[in-house]
């Protein structure tokens, strides 16, 4: 069962046109899996992740189908889609530091959207404390106000809010970018934590950390430029990554218990490229030291075994 | 708490230190000598003169040392002592404004609840609805950028005098004598209206803008965003976006006081209207030092006060102040 | 599109700014051409009294045979006047203690905000009162200049947030480890970023000033000498104008008035949708 999704495509529209954050991405993910969604900023992959749950304004449904348990996920139906918000498909916020309202005591706001969704709020107390107190949040932080909580503790607290509901899909957007090594080392274990006790059942986290991914993810799906770049198991994209930019992207990362004292870190030359009227063909071309003349044409993102997938004419098709 | 209160409380003390002092130290350091001024306006013998001198230099007690005539400034202030009124002598200058006061508030309270109510109410609707919003939010500006007189000259000028409607002088009909029967009241009222309508209505532009402005930035907050993709209903959200840009709104009411006040001021002038403002104008106009200071006080008195009842009620309704950290201001 | 050329090009597009601002353009012209196009001088009498517009008195007359019209065409100059200087000192005023407590916090920010507070609750009107009664003499400048010493607190207060929030990036520690003074990294590194904001605020200051020297002058406080669409607000009241229904010399002053502050306020909306993209209608 899982999350299955074909062809996916969302726009952004500006004054100059459309902006194709996402421009045609297909990929699964099983139940219990943890899939991690990285990139540089820009790539898409917010805009995948939000486009799961919840396209706002500016956002437009281009093209594609999502699948999830084997039922079709109407994704451009901004009405038909609250059904399934919450209770199937729940989104931790890359701003949940102030997701909380600020002038309403945490646990009445849980209370208030609980009850707005016609759930009776009481046989769910026993449940949210245990849940908080497995994350290493006192109870009590339900009668402060989010003022009173640091920024970590509220990250947590939106983290067991938005699975409350055991849903079936979890958007974890970008949930240790704001917080210290400590802070994000607690919030990565919580979200282990809730897929072995099955609060979650599939489970995508959007991050350009690679390194938190490396810890955490079963699986790891590299965005570039609005389409997929390479996806497989954690370890082969950490350690033996195929496509020219996650090669880059790995060889950027320094690395613990090394000194940088003859090789320097090496970043990738270059931008990304804009994607407004982006050209034809691979759109990692411009940057790619071993860019040729095939590339013009883009490349199908195919399959090189052990769950290994890239879209590269070099390395693969 | 004690915090948020105390530091309040400083101001407000401090506020009204200097603003007595300012009243005692002006007539004092202005160019001129306004006693002189005085005196001379009226065309008197020598004598008469002198001695009219020597009796306003006593009452102004400008024949002690400053800080003397400081001190007893504020002796006669905590007395109620405002002195006598000049022009109107020898009434006391309270006497004169208690008479005017309860015109004035009769206008100004009603107003000030009546437009901030009716405002926040407008503004969040049209916060919401696009058609409201092209139809109220420019009524708004034009009402906001209308001076207060002007408004009140123009409905006097149409409701008066172009189409008798409604009455443009006096607190009530000069015919009849001040008492509690019905046609004194109904008389009250109807020459009430007029002044109370022109000045809700600049007050209401201000109020409604205001709160749709808030309204829009707390529905695109991040808790809103928050809400909407767990599926919340829009009521919840627009429940919790009113109740958040509400607060704004009470401390906007602190601040906008003196503005509406002065309006309330102006408003009574065309009117002709029994309080403070026609008080104003004629004390101006007599160059009545006596009661311009004590009109002056009044007013800064009326103010703090008013500052201070909007404190408390932000204080009940923000419950950040309560846990002792400070969200607004 | 190079950034200056696009904030241009969104300005020169932008309906509430062509609206507001054709409109205060259009009083700001007959403010300055219009003296010499009246036909009378404006304190001068002679004309027939409550006369209604005709060809020689195109605004009418006043209860003392003075011409409307080129009372009016002054009183432009007095507001747009007082408009300035009184909302360029409150700028002024009102920036500066905002910029200085926000970059040096502290003490100095301290007695700054208690300063700002007290001149906040402070009713300034009623203090203009007790000032200007005791002015026998005032003149449009002074007007000003009390008007602007007293409406800066709000401004101060913004600034101030702003400056904090600027002065906690990296950028500005920089600027302090180069060896710059004060004063010059506020003018160099802070205010620049804040540039728009700043104009904005000038321009509130701008038609608050305008308005508060109508209230001034309509009550009996304003200048001694000369005209103001104020004063004339205030002869027609006292003269029986409401009761005589001489509108043409109380409607054009509190038109005028509310027209300019209107295309001010609307020019500021304008301006904050060309500054912020977000706010740009799709």
């Amino acid at each position: 069962m899982g999350l299955v999704v074909d062809d996916l495509a969302v726009y952004y529209r500006t004054l100059a046109g459309d902006v194709r954050a996402l421009d045609g991405v297909s990929f699964a993910v099983g139940d219990g899996e943890i899939m991690g969604l990285a990139g540089e900023s820009g790539c898409g992959k917010s805009t995948l992740g939000k486009a799961l749950i919840r396209l706002d304004g500016r956002m437009r449904y281009i093209r594609g189908s999502v699948e999830l348990d084997g039922r079709p996920v109407p994704v451009w139906d901004d009405l038909a889609m609250n059904a399934l918000r919450f209770g199937e498909i729940s989104i931790v916020p890359q701003y949940a530091m102030s997701a909380l309202n600020p002038t309403r005591k945490i646990g009445m706001m849980v209370d208030e959207l609980l009850h707005s969704r016609g759930i009776d709020p009481k046989p769910l107390h026993a449940e949210l404390f245990r849940r908080l107190e497995l994350v290493g949040l006192d109870p009590h932080v339900l009668g402060m106000y989010p003022i009173e909580l640091s920024g970590g503790m509220k990250q947590r607290a939106v983290m067991v809010i938005s699975t409350l509901l055991d849903p079936s899909l979890l958007i974890a957007d970008e949930i240790t970018s704001a917080l210290d090594v400590s802070n994000q080392k607690a919030v990565a274990e919580a979200l282990v934590e809730f897929r072995d006790r099955g609060f979650v059942k599939s489970t995508i986290m959007v991050t350009h950390d690679l390194s938190v991914l490396y810890q955490v993810a079963d699986t790891i799906l590299v965005m570039y430029a609005g389409r997929l770049a390479e996806k497989g198991p954690a370890e082969t994209i950490i350690h033996a990554p195929r496509h020219p930019y996650t090669k880059l992207l790995i060889g950027a990362l320094p690395e613990v218990g090394i000194r940088y004292g003859e090789h320097k870190l090496v970043s990738i030359p270059g931008r990304p490229p804009s994607l407004l009227e982006p050209a034809e063909g691979c759109r990692f071309r411009e940057r790619c030291p071993f860019a040729s003349g095939r590339c013009v044409k883009q490349p199908p993102f195919c399959d090189v075994g052990d769950g290994h997938a890239l879209a590269c004419w070099r390395e693969a098709a | 708490m004690r915090h948020y209160f105390a530091r309040k409380l400083l101001i407000y003390g401090l506020t009204f230190v200097v603003a007595v002092s300012v009243d005692w130290a002006i007539p004092r350091f202005m160019p001129g000598n306004p006693v002189q001024n005085l005196v001379s306006r009226i065309a008197l013998e020598p004598q008469s003169s002198h001695a009219l001198t020597s009796y306003y230099m006593k009452a102004f007690n400008l024949n002690d040392p400053w800080w003397k005539e400081y001190l007893a400034f504020w002796g006669a202030l905590f007395h109620g002592d405002l002195g006598r009124s000049i022009m109107q002598y020898p009434t006391p200058v309270s006497v004169l404004i208690m008479r005017a006061l309860p015109y004035t508030l009769g206008l100004l309270l009603p107003a000030i609840l009546l437009s901030w109510y009716a405002g926040n109410k407008v503004g969040a609707m049209a916060a919401r609805r696009k058609v409201l919003d092209n139809s109220a939010l420019p009524a708004s500006y034009v009402l906001t950028a209308t001076p207060y007189m002007w408004l009140a000259i123009v409905l006097a000028w149409l409701f008066g005098t172009t189409w008798h409607v409604f009455p443009i002088a006096g607190g009530y009909d000069f015919s009849l004598k001040a008492s509690w029967s019905l046609p004194f009241v109904e008389s009250l009222a109807y020459h009430w209206f007029l002044p109370f309508v022109s000045l809700f209505l600049v007050a209401f532009g201000g109020w409604a803008i205001g709160m749709r402005n808030m309204i829009i930035y707390e529905l695109e907050s991040d808790y809103a965003n928050y809400l909407s993709s767990l599926g919340a209903p829009q009521r919840l959200i627009r429940k919790y976006a009113f109740r958040n840009a509400l607060l704004p709104q009470i401390t906007g009411l602190a601040l906008a006081l003196g503005a509406v006040v002065a309006g309330a001021l102006v408003t009574e002038i065309v009117f002709s209207y029994p309080g403070l403002g026609s008080l104003i104008l004629n004390a101006i106009q007599n160059e009545d030092y006596f009661l311009i200071q004590g009109i002056f006080l009044m007013l800064i008195v009326g103010i703090l006060i008013a500052n201070f009842v909007v404190d408390v009620v932000y204080l009940i309704v923000d419950p950040r102040t309560r846990t002792g950290m400070t969200g607004g201001s | 599109m190079k950034q200056k050329h696009e904030v241009l090009y969104f300005a020169l597009r932008n309906r509430k700014l062509q609206v507001g601002g054709s409109i205060v353009l259009f009083f700001l012209v007959l403010a300055l051409l219009g003296p010499a196009l009246a036909q009378h001088a404006p304190l001068a009498y002679g004309g027939p009294p409550n006369h209604g517009p005709d060809v020689h008195y195109w605004f009418g007359t006043t209860a003392f045979g003075q011409d409307v019209f080129s009372q009016f065409v002054e009183g432009l100059r007095a507001g747009f006047l007082v408009g300035l200087l009184g909302g360029g000192i409150a700028a002024v005023v009102g920036m500066s203690i905002g910029f200085t407590a926000g970059y040096r916090g502290g003490w100095i920010d301290e007695l700054l905000n208690m300063l700002t507070n007290v001149v906040l609750v402070i009713p300034t009107f009623a203090v203009l009162l007790i000032v200007a009664a005791y002015l026998t003499v005032r003149s449009v400048p002074i007007e000003a200049v009390f008007i602007g010493l007293t409406s800066w607190p709000w401004v101060a207060r913004a600034v101030r947030a702003q400056t904090l929030s600027l002065t906690s990036r990296e950028f500005i520690d920089m600027a302090r480890m180069s060896g710059r003074g004060a004063a010059k990294i506020i003018a160099t590194e802070i205010a620049p970023n804040m540039s728009s904001y700043l104009f904005m605020t000038f321009i509130l200051l701008f038609g608050g000033s305008i308005l508060a020297a109508a209230t001034l002058d309509f009550i009996g406080l304003g200048p001694t000498n000369g005209i103001s669409l104020g004063l004339m607000m205030n002869f027609s009241v006292l003269n029986a104008a409401l009761q005589l229904g001489l509108w043409w010399w109380f409607v054009p002053p509190g038109l005028a008035i509310m027209l300019i502050v209107g295309g001010l306020y609307v020019m500021n909306v304008g301006l904050d949708e060309v500054f912020n993209p977000k706010l740009r209608e799709m």
